[in-house]
């Protein structure tokens, strides 16, 4: 439960809120994460906030953070060259490994883009692995957009269709405007053959996944990333706790077969 | 096999017990309540008390005898020996930039339960199931809790509010202790038979006075234990619990919603519950941090609090988050109930919410209510 110390080596502030920092371990550090997974993240004499991965590479663990609350808002103020607890990795990850040969379909609402987004590095890495891949991304608006440089650079690739959509935007964006829900009908795979990633607010997965479900992707085939406010990590501290299961540990990425009953009912 | 010793030889085992070096806690009379308390002798047992419990009501009421064991549920439960209210998790010292963090050695300190009824054991190992036997292992539990010397007893006067008999937790304990005292009250005097349930509770009790048991002696003790099942104040059909889960709708639990006070009494008087928080702190400087892990209620608003707001934001989602977890969900999460049928959670709760009660009502479909179904 103690977090080794890592530094920061690089911070990049993507939005006005939000920021990514890289981070490298000073002396110990923890098990390699598997994509999906997350970490407990200590601001010294604040606290600890779970924060998925962003992306991993070697020994840096790259995390993007919202400002949002005490800790978090410590994290964003965070230096390069400052020092942050990390433990973990926890949690269950995204199974990209096991859909290979099968069609491939992101789908990301705002900062729901940083999770999913080590899915899509590892896509491009082993682009032949796979079949058609489509990232389809929604927004407020384009300059709540995450990760706008490499949206761009992704866009322009031959062998990934990226689709971009905001709910409202001045007359110079070219992208579309509207829910990214209505993206996912026109998305170029063969739903039978679609394991598909979704990460963003509740209410946007839950619209997704059931767009994603009409479209005939099979609900064991679609999976979705939940967000509780995991204390301990380990299932021990109760906050995470959802129906029968810890999100911390039973999650947070969840099958959409798994997760529909126990997000049906609400308050649970 | 089992023996029968007079009442002195319970000071003995407490001596004995102290003298090995343990700290005994035993159930002691304290500001009124019977509660669980260091005792250096058995002279702190709470001799000639039982109480008076039922929703929302808790008072000692003298037995005239001098029984030690007359009463039920003790105010508080054993968790806190074993999960303390406040528990240091880390200090950290900062200086020139660099972080350095010391994890503290659990303290281990080395104790005997004397006295544990047989609800409370069972709770302990409801416990080890979850800080002992799930996928992490709690260091603060870990290191309490193999070495506790485990004096249970056996409940003859379970309280208004007891139904550990429906829950099969009790009233007489079968397992998981190093030795098992049974009190036989009658007029002519107090005896206690003792079983032994390990090789160290064979140790501790080959050096006292005892005589085995005779006959009449165990059936003694298993008229008492009849006596006991037939006298617990209330009952949780088991059989309606999975009736209960069935609608997250029913409006009773509306109904339970305007009575709840969302205090968490229940949460903290309950032997099973186990949720925590954390608190860091810094001193004035801003160079020493400590984490603390502090016991926290699912009742509190913001137990789920995210950027946002909380998940569970009426007390109706919280009240239906805790009773189903405690009877439902924590079967599939720990192959066990969570409630042991000790009845804290009726005794202390403000406005006397009864789970029994609100088990039995929402067992019974919506519309059969409507119906004029069970009154309850």
């Amino acid at each position: 439960m103690v977090p080794h110390m890592y530094r920061v080596l690089s911070r990049r502030q993507d939005l006005a809120d939000t920021v990514t920092l890289a981070l490298a371990p000073i002396d110990g550090q923890i098990a390699t994460p598997s994509i999906g997974q997350f970490n407990m993240l200590w601001a010294f004499g604040i606290g600890e906030a779970p924060i998925s991965l962003a992306g991993v590479d070697d020994d840096v663990v790259t995390h993007t953070i919202r400002g949002v609350g005490a800790v978090t808002n410590a994290l964003c103020a965070a230096s390069e060259g400052d020092q942050i607890g990390v433990r973990g990795p926890y949690g269950t990850g995204w199974d990209l490994d096991g859909a290979m040969g099968r069609d491939i379909l992101v789908v990301a609402g705002g900062l729901g883009l940083a999770p999913v987004r080590p899915i899509v590095t590892r896509l491009f890495a082993r682009r032949a692995d796979y079949g058609r891949a489509a990232l389809l991304m929604g927004a407020r608006d384009p300059e709540s957009l995450l990760y706008r440089d490499e949206l761009e650079a992704w866009r322009s690739r031959l062998d990934i269709e990226v689709e971009v959509t905001v709910d409202s935007a001045q007359r110079s964006w070219r992208g579309d405007v509207g829910v990214v829900t209505r993206l996912i009908d026109r998305a170029p795979v063969e739903a039978a053959n679609t394991r598909a990633f979704v990460c963003g607010p509740e209410v946007m997965m839950r619209f997704c996944a059931q767009a994603l479900v009409d479209l005939g992707v099979p609900p064991a085939e679609v999976f979705v990333s939940l967000e509780r406010n995991m204390h301990c990590a380990v299932g021990h501290c109760g906050h995470c706790q959802l129906g029968s299961s810890f999100v911390c540990k039973d999650g947070p990425v969840l099958s959409w077969a798994e997760a529909e009953p126990l997000l049906r009912i609400r308050e649970r | 096999m089992a023996f029968l010793v007079g009442a002195d030889c319970l000071d003995e085992m407490i001596a004995s017990l102290r003298s090995n070096g343990r700290t005994v806690i035993g159930p002691a009379v304290r500001d009124g309540v019977i509660t669980h308390d260091q005792i250096e002798s058995a002279s702190e047992l709470p001799l000639g008390w039982t109480e008076d419990q039922d929703g929302g009501r808790y008072r000692l009421v003298p037995t005239g005898t001098d029984e030690r064991f007359a009463f039920s549920s003790p105010s508080t439960s054993w968790k806190r020996f074993l999960i303390p209210e406040r528990t240091l998790l880390l200090r950290a010292r900062r200086s020139n930039g660099t972080v350095a963090v010391v994890e503290p050695e659990p303290e281990a300190p080395s104790v005997a339960f004397f006295g544990i009824r047989s609800c409370d054991l069972v709770a302990l190992g409801i416990l080890d199931r979850v800080f002992l036997d799930s996928d992490a292992t709690d260091p603060t539990y870990a290191a309490r809790r193999p070495d506790v010397f485990i004096v249970a007893v056996g409940c003859n006067r379970p309280g208004n509010t007891c139904f550990c008999a429906s829950m099969n937790t009790g009233p007489t304990p079968t397992s998981g202790y190093d030795l098992v005292v049974r009190e036989l009250h009658s007029e002519e005097g107090t005896e206690y038979l003792v079983d032994v349930g390990s090789e160290r509770g064979a140790d501790l009790l080959a050096g006292l006075a005892s005589r085995p048991a005779h006959e009449g002696d165990l059936q003694r003790a298993d008229r008492a234990h009849e006596t006991a099942v037939a006298s617990m104040g209330r009952e949780l059909r088991q059989d309606y619990v999975p009736l209960a889960a069935l609608d997250p709708d029913h409006p009773r639990w509306d109904d339970v919603a305007e009575r709840c006070l969302a205090c968490g009494n229940c949460t903290m008087v309950c032997p099973t519950c186990f949720c925590s928080t954390t608190e860091e702190s810094t001193d004035l400087s801003g160079t020493e941090a400590e984490r603390w892990r502090v016991w926290d209620s699912c009742f509190s608003l913001d137990f789920t609090h995210l950027h946002g707001g909380s998940v569970r934001t009426s007390t109706k989602s919280r009240y239906r988050q805790w009773l189903l977890h405690k009877l439902v969900t924590w079967q599939d999460q720990f192959d066990t109930s969570g409630c042991v049928g000790c009845g804290r959670c009726i005794t202390w709760c403000p406005v006397g919410i009864d789970l029994t009660a609100e088990i039995a009502a929402l067992a019974v479909p919506a519309a059969a209510t409507d119906l004029g179904g069970r009154d309850v």
